[in-house]
């Protein structure tokens, strides 16, 4: 079963805070992770490929660095690695991400399943996944929470909607967007991270790919930030007392007075 | 790469100090940019000699062709969401300020009845597709049938639950459409010069929102979450036109639903009175068991932040913010939560916020109406006391 998995540099900490009087953004530690829906998603490839054979490779689009990350997706077990970067695919949103992603797909040639995390933490979109699908043809199904059959024909897999679970059967190829706890990712053993060393991650720019620049970074993204704001503090609150006795005396208080 | 005119930098840095990617760099007292820049387009508003500017686009079509507001609709179980009216209530005003129509889309097997329903919340037309067989909600019908009235009909805006079926169905139908969507939007908004749609939601994973519009593409999508819009008044003198549409053209479908099992809504936090809401600065998991006892004590529900679910110290379905529950209670009383703006977008309907946390600068203290000061656990300690000598 041949599989690619989508993965995403996000970075590690969720605070970039923005001084309200300078205007400038306070950077906590930001060193980049990858987007830990992803992982989850590489880990139900290499369970996959355990199960039916095949060849796993991670896709991602970022600046070149995003290579170092590469490595450490074939150290968790992908058997290579494609990197898209280039300067025209910077600034993109999820419309022209997902046709640069369509083109890396293109790239890796013939595949049963595209996997990618539920959505990244830091731009919360989820929106790739279903994108993506559309732009190369295939059906997806978003939330999978479980893979109940597989073959390289077709799947099986659980998903959880609002309020009700439901079991979907997809002809492949297909995409899926799986939900965190679907798998537990597993920590690279010392020789995988030998061989991850070894094993280069491929590049592609923009014209390797033969890309329409049109359609990819800024220029291919129909979205665009017109503004941006901390919001306003919604008034200035009361202070209570700072020792938790008399706190609790008042916190109670402010509770019966809404139970009353 | 952002571009800089160098005729214009006064080399004041602001640039530099802005950008999160940290491209930016003054040499010779002139900024310059590398290649990591990602035209997040922040130090465009930062320059204070309009220095910077942002590569420009063009639309690629005739957008005057493109009109109304449409409100993708869903029911379960011959009930429509209370997302759907809610947002139904918004493009409402939306729609009175463009002086559009409001039409909303229904697939359902109970279409002429629910069709009501939505004028009396605000819609002006209904697009029905009614049969039988539509029982259950079905993404890549709803999918085709929105791709081909859309191309058909052009409406300039169009708005769906932030659902799991909207969640799925809605980027689909943008990739198709090559336009834009903005997901989990807290705020829309019509901009008074050009008529867009402005779409504001939390960004950057960090304490800032951001206003998105899709200037040079149709329709303008966006998604918004239950709960963050107000139920409009059911108004039942309003009247507005049904029109039937064609169910669209076969294609093999590539998904079948084999079962579909409904879970019981366990979670009545978004209806919940009074609730408590725990962060990372509780410090264990052991302390879950006193968020609860107070709780238990007090009558009220308990939420989490998304730390504490990523810790796995309690599931995704009591996560409080942005991507997980919006709320709504009378008093909320929240402890050791820093406040991600993702969190605050999750609780900004609460009547009373009470924050307990040691962190004087912790963003929670900005809409909170009472604060303390002190150690979260102390406090609830001493409050699980205090109601437990009552008994």
């Amino acid at each position: 079963m041949n599989l690619i998995v989508c993965m995403k540099q996000v970075p590690s900490s969720n605070e970039v805070r923005m001084d309200p009087k300078t205007k400038t953004i306070i950077r906590d530690a930001k060193s980049a992770v990858w987007n830990p829906f992803d992982r989850s998603a590489l880990e139900v490839a290499v369970l996959l490929k355990e199960q039916l054979g095949g060849h796993i490779t991670a896709l991602s689009m970022g600046i070149p660095d995003t290579s170092r990350l590469l490595e450490e997706a074939i150290s968790c077990g992908a058997d290579e690695a494609l990197l898209l970067s280039d300067r025209a695919f910077a600034g993109a949103d999820t419309l022209a991400t997902s046709y640069a992603l369509s083109l890396g797909v293109k790239e890796i040639g013939p595949y049963h399943l595209i996997l990618c995390g539920k959505m990244a933490v830091d731009g919360d979109t989820a929106q790739i996944g279903p994108e993506l699908a559309e732009t190369l043809g295939i059906p997806h199904i978003t939330d999978v929470t479980q893979i109940v059959f597989a073959s390289e024909k077709e799947l099986i897999v659980s998903r959880k909607i609002d309020g009700a679970s439901q079991l979907v059967q997809v002809t492949l190829p297909a995409l899926l967007t799986v939900v965190k706890e679907i798998a537990q990712p597993r920590l690279p053993s010392i020789a995988s991270i030998l061989h991850a060393k070894e094993t280069p991650c491929t590049v592609r720019n923009a014209q390797n790919l033969q890309a329409d620049t049109t359609r990819t970074g800024l220029l291919g993204s129909p979205t665009q930030v017109v503004k941006t704001f901390t919001p306003p503090p919604k008034q200035s609150g009361v202070t209570l007392s700072a020792k938790p006795d008399q706190a609790a005396k008042e916190i109670a208080a402010l509770f019966e007075e809404v139970k009353r | 790469m952002i571009s800089i005119d160098s005729a214009l930098c006064r080399g004041c840095g602001l640039c530099v100090k802005t950008c999160a990617q940290q491209a930016l760099f003054l040499e010779n007292k002139k900024a310059f940019c590398k290649d990591s820049c990602t035209l997040c387009g922040i130090c465009v508003d930062a320059c204070p000699f309009h220095a910077l500017s942002l590569p420009q686009k063009t639309a690629k079509e005739d957008l005057s062709a493109y009109c109304g507001i449409w409100v993708v609709a869903q029911c379960d179980q011959g009930r429509l969401l209370p997302v759907t009216l809610e947002l139904l209530g918004k493009a409402r005003q939306l729609a009175d300020q463009k002086q559009v129509p409001l039409s909303a889309v229904l697939l359902s097997n109970q279409a002429e009845t629910l069709a009501r329903e939505l004028i009396f919340s605000g819609a002006d037309q209904v697009l029905l597709l009614s049969h039988s067989s539509l029982a259950a909600e079905d993404e890549e019908l709803t999918f085709r049938l929105l791709a081909e009235e859309i191309e058909r009909r052009k409406p300039e805006i169009v708005l769906f639950g932030a659902t799991a079926f909207g969640r799925s169905v809605a980027p689909r139908l943008a990739a198709r459409l090559r336009t834009g969507l903005t997901a989990d939007c807290t705020q829309l908004e019509i901009d008074k010069e050009q008529g867009l749609l402005l779409q504001t939601r939390p960004a950057f994973g960090g304490n800032l929102m951001a206003t998105i519009a899709t200037p040079y593409a149709r329709p303008q999508m966006a998604t918004v979450r239950a709960g963050i819009f107000p139920t409009p008044k059911r108004d039942t003198s309003r009247t507005g036109t049904q029109v039937l549409l064609p169910f669209p053209t076969k294609k093999k479908p590539g998904l079948h639903v084999l079962e579909t099992q409904i879970q019981a809504e366990n979670s009545s936090l978004p209806s919940a009175q009074l609730l408590v809401v725990a962060g990372k600065g509780i410090g264990t998991k052991k302390n879950m068991k006193l968020v609860h006892r107070f709780a238990q004590l007090v009558g009220a529900q308990v939420g989490v932040s998304r730390p504490l679910v990523e810790a796995g110290w309690s599931d995704y379905r009591y996560q409080i913010g942005q991507t997980g529950v919006t709320v709504h209670p009378k008093i909320l009383l929240s402890l050791g939560v820093s406040g991600a703006i993702q969190h605050l977008a999750g609780i900004s309907g609460a009547e009373t916020i009470i924050a307990v946390n040691t962190d004087p600068h912790a963003p929670i203290f900005q809409v909170a109406d009472y604060k303390v000061q002190a150690d979260c656990i102390a406090t609830l300690e001493s409050l699980i006391q205090r109601y437990e000598s009552q008994k």
